[in-house]
């Protein structure tokens, strides 16, 4: 259990000294104080506008850019170490595969998760400092749902990362795979999933329909945020669907934690079971 | 005698259709040192695998310090082992010490070992500059650093003196000279080590997943009866000393620096010595044994069909334009 915190120790420092926790967490920040400010610019004015479009269009918009962002951070973590042989050097340490995947998992989702909330959460202070925030309670439980449940998008995508990270030989094709899934679970899946809809003319099951959202960690993240927010469903596509179907809180957060354990879990499987 | 660190008994590895290791048989015990040579693909690398328990054996039977280093005893094991990896390429961004460190701690070792550790092979200087900036020597030492964390009792070295300069690769086998009369034992693995003859206690040659020879340099040179080479300077002709040493089974040619270069049978050396030394027109003689590259040479050309012991180059003697005695 030692090297396992060693191992993710080692990954953490390097996303601090190869910069990416200060660029995701700066990315996720302006991003954040950005869209509070300018949200409100196709209406005519600039300011900090409501909390609750803040929100919604901040989750539109991170629904994009934390899968990739995760899947980029993690998908040479294995086949990385693979290439330049020292993978291979780890495994005749005194450590288990798992240890070793678990490990870097762990670091990289340290990455991710204290980028997350800094980057977040220090433009929810901004946002409450220089906005005209009527409830700062709602603020603060919406923007804490908002950052739990970008943390899961970001760590579910850091197990497919390595799902694909343990399943090739080669970094270039990991990197293809990624985007492949990324293009897939972000843009093709909702695409598809309307394209029925419409097709059929509504004919479809309300209930399956339902459940088809949440075989996608990025429609779940999309009505978690939603949901917290009826009055602004009319923005919100696709995923307003989900957000009548009134799924629970805790059972759309357990659906996302569900995204981060079945890949990383097949991660390992693979791992454990690879011919070195 | 101790028990054995490594004992391999008809070991075989398939990997599906493909036989890597086919009944190997193998033994080292505590100081020695093992010299494991053969072509890509020969099975070395199983071999170390297999040792080092990252692939089980199909067949057989292996045992590491007395254990499966597969088994449930691997991280014991592993503890007291030492690898270096063949082209490994070390964290680029972090520096020779932090590289270093992070090794250590993983083999549960303080901090405190890895300054020694780095100037021993030469990196004081520069174990707080990135890996990134280190040229091929560099990082070749610092894989050696990493090889002797923690004192290992049994070192598997794959390609150690590649990149090295003569100087480097001279300090390695004092290393490796130093690490045997401690009781460590090695293994050095390579396609061929020039002059590593005189650091290694036995060679092991592996062609095709097969022992083609194994045992001492002397045991080898027997197995191979590979002949003598005598380099003579001397005003005679070829042919005219080829007859003199009629009889001994001798082959004579002028080499290119205008020396007679002789292939004496190992039987009749002595022989042949005292003639030469006793025939006052031969100026000065140089011995050649048969190198390990020679004997790697003859071992390995026994693997191919129709390329006979005879026809094998040995790097110090043409056959072709031998003159029959």
């Amino acid at each position: 259990m030692r090297n396992l915190f060693i191992v993710a120790g080692k990954e953490f420092r390097d996303g601090l000294r190869n910069r990416w926790v200060l660029a995701i967490t700066l990315v996720f920040g302006l991003l954040a104080i950005g869209l509070a400010y300018f949200g409100a610019a196709a209406s005519g004015q600039v300011g900090f506008t409501r909390v609750s479009t803040t929100i919604v269009s901040l989750s539109s918009l991170a629904v994009f850019l934390i899968p990739l962002i995760a899947l980029m951070l993690a998908y040479d973590s294995i086949v990385g170490e693979d290439e330049q042989g020292t993978l291979l050097l780890l495994l005749t340490y005194p450590m288990s595969r798992v240890e070793i995947l678990a490990g870097k998992f762990l670091g990289h989702a340290a990455i991710l998760g204290v980028s997350t909330l800094v980057g977040f959460g220090v433009a929810g202070a901004v946002i409450a400092a220089f906005g005209s925030v009527e409830l700062l309670g709602e603020l603060v439980a919406a923007l804490a749902l908002f950052i739990l449940s970008a943390m899961l998008l970001g760590w579910a995508f850091i197990g497919f990362a390595y799902l694909i990270s343990v399943s090739v030989a080669e970094k270039s094709r990991a990197a293809g795979i990624s985007l492949v899934v990324w293009f897939f679970f972000v843009i093709v899946y909702d695409l598809v999933l309307l394209g029925v809809l419409v097709g059929t003319g509504g004919q479809v099951s309300e209930g399956l329909f339902h459940y088809l959202l949440l075989l996608n960690p990025t429609d779940i993240f999309r009505i978690v945020n939603l949901t917290f927010f009826e009055a602004a469903r009319t923005q919100a596509g696709l995923a307003s669907i989900g957000a009548d179907a009134a799924f629970h809180p805790a059972l759309l957060i357990g659906s996302l934690l569900a995204w981060v354990a079945v890949p990383l879990g097949l991660a390992l499987w693979i791992f454990r079971r690879r011919e070195i | 005698m101790t028990q054995p660190v490594i004992e391999m008994r008809t070991v075989g590895k398939r990997f599906g259709k493909l036989t890597a290791l086919d009944e190997v048989s193998l033994t080292l015990g505590e100081g020695e040192v093992l010299g494991l040579m053969g072509h890509n693909g020969a099975g070395k690398s199983t071999s170390m695998k297999l040792i080092l328990g990252l692939i089980r054996p199909t067949s057989g039977e292996l045992k590491v310090f007395g254990h499966d280093p597969g088994g449930s005893a691997a991280n014991d094991l592993r503890l007291r082992l030492g690898y270096l990896p063949e082209n490994v390429q070390f964290y680029e961004q972090l520096s020779g010490f932090e590289v270093l460190d992070y090794f250590a701690r993983l083999k549960r070792i303080g901090s405190g070992v890895v300054t020694p550790l780095l100037e021993r092979v030469g990196l004081g200087h520069a174990m707080h500059r990135r890996v990134k900036t280190y040229s091929k020597g560099m990082r070749q030492r610092l894989g050696l650093a990493q090889a002797l964390i923690g004192e290992p009792q049994l070192m598997l070295l794959d390609e150690p003196t590649v990149g090295l300069d003569p100087m480097a690769t001279r300090d390695f086998y004092s290393m490796v000279d130093e690490l045997r009369g401690r009781g460590v034992s090695l293994i050095l693995c390579s396609h061929v080590l020039p002059g590593v003859e005189r650091h290694i206690d036995r060679a092991a040659i592996l062609g095709q997943g097969r022992m083609l020879a194994s045992g001492s340099m002397d045991e080898l040179r027997e197995a191979a009866d590979l002949p003598l080479v005598i380099r003579l300077r001397t005003s005679r002709s070829p042919e005219s000393i080829a007859e003199t040493l009629r009889g001994h089974g001798v082959l004579a040619r002028l080499a290119g620096d205008g020396r007679v270069v002789l292939k004496v049978p190992v039987p009749a050396k002595m022989a042949v010595l005292r003639e030469l030394t006793a025939d006052p027109e031969v100026a000065d003689l140089d011995l050649e044994s048969p190198t390990l590259e020679s004997l790697y040479a003859h071992f390995d050309g026994t693997l191919r069909p129709g390329a006979g012991a005879e026809s094998v180059p040995a790097p110090a003697f043409d056959t072709q334009q031998g003159v029959s005695a």
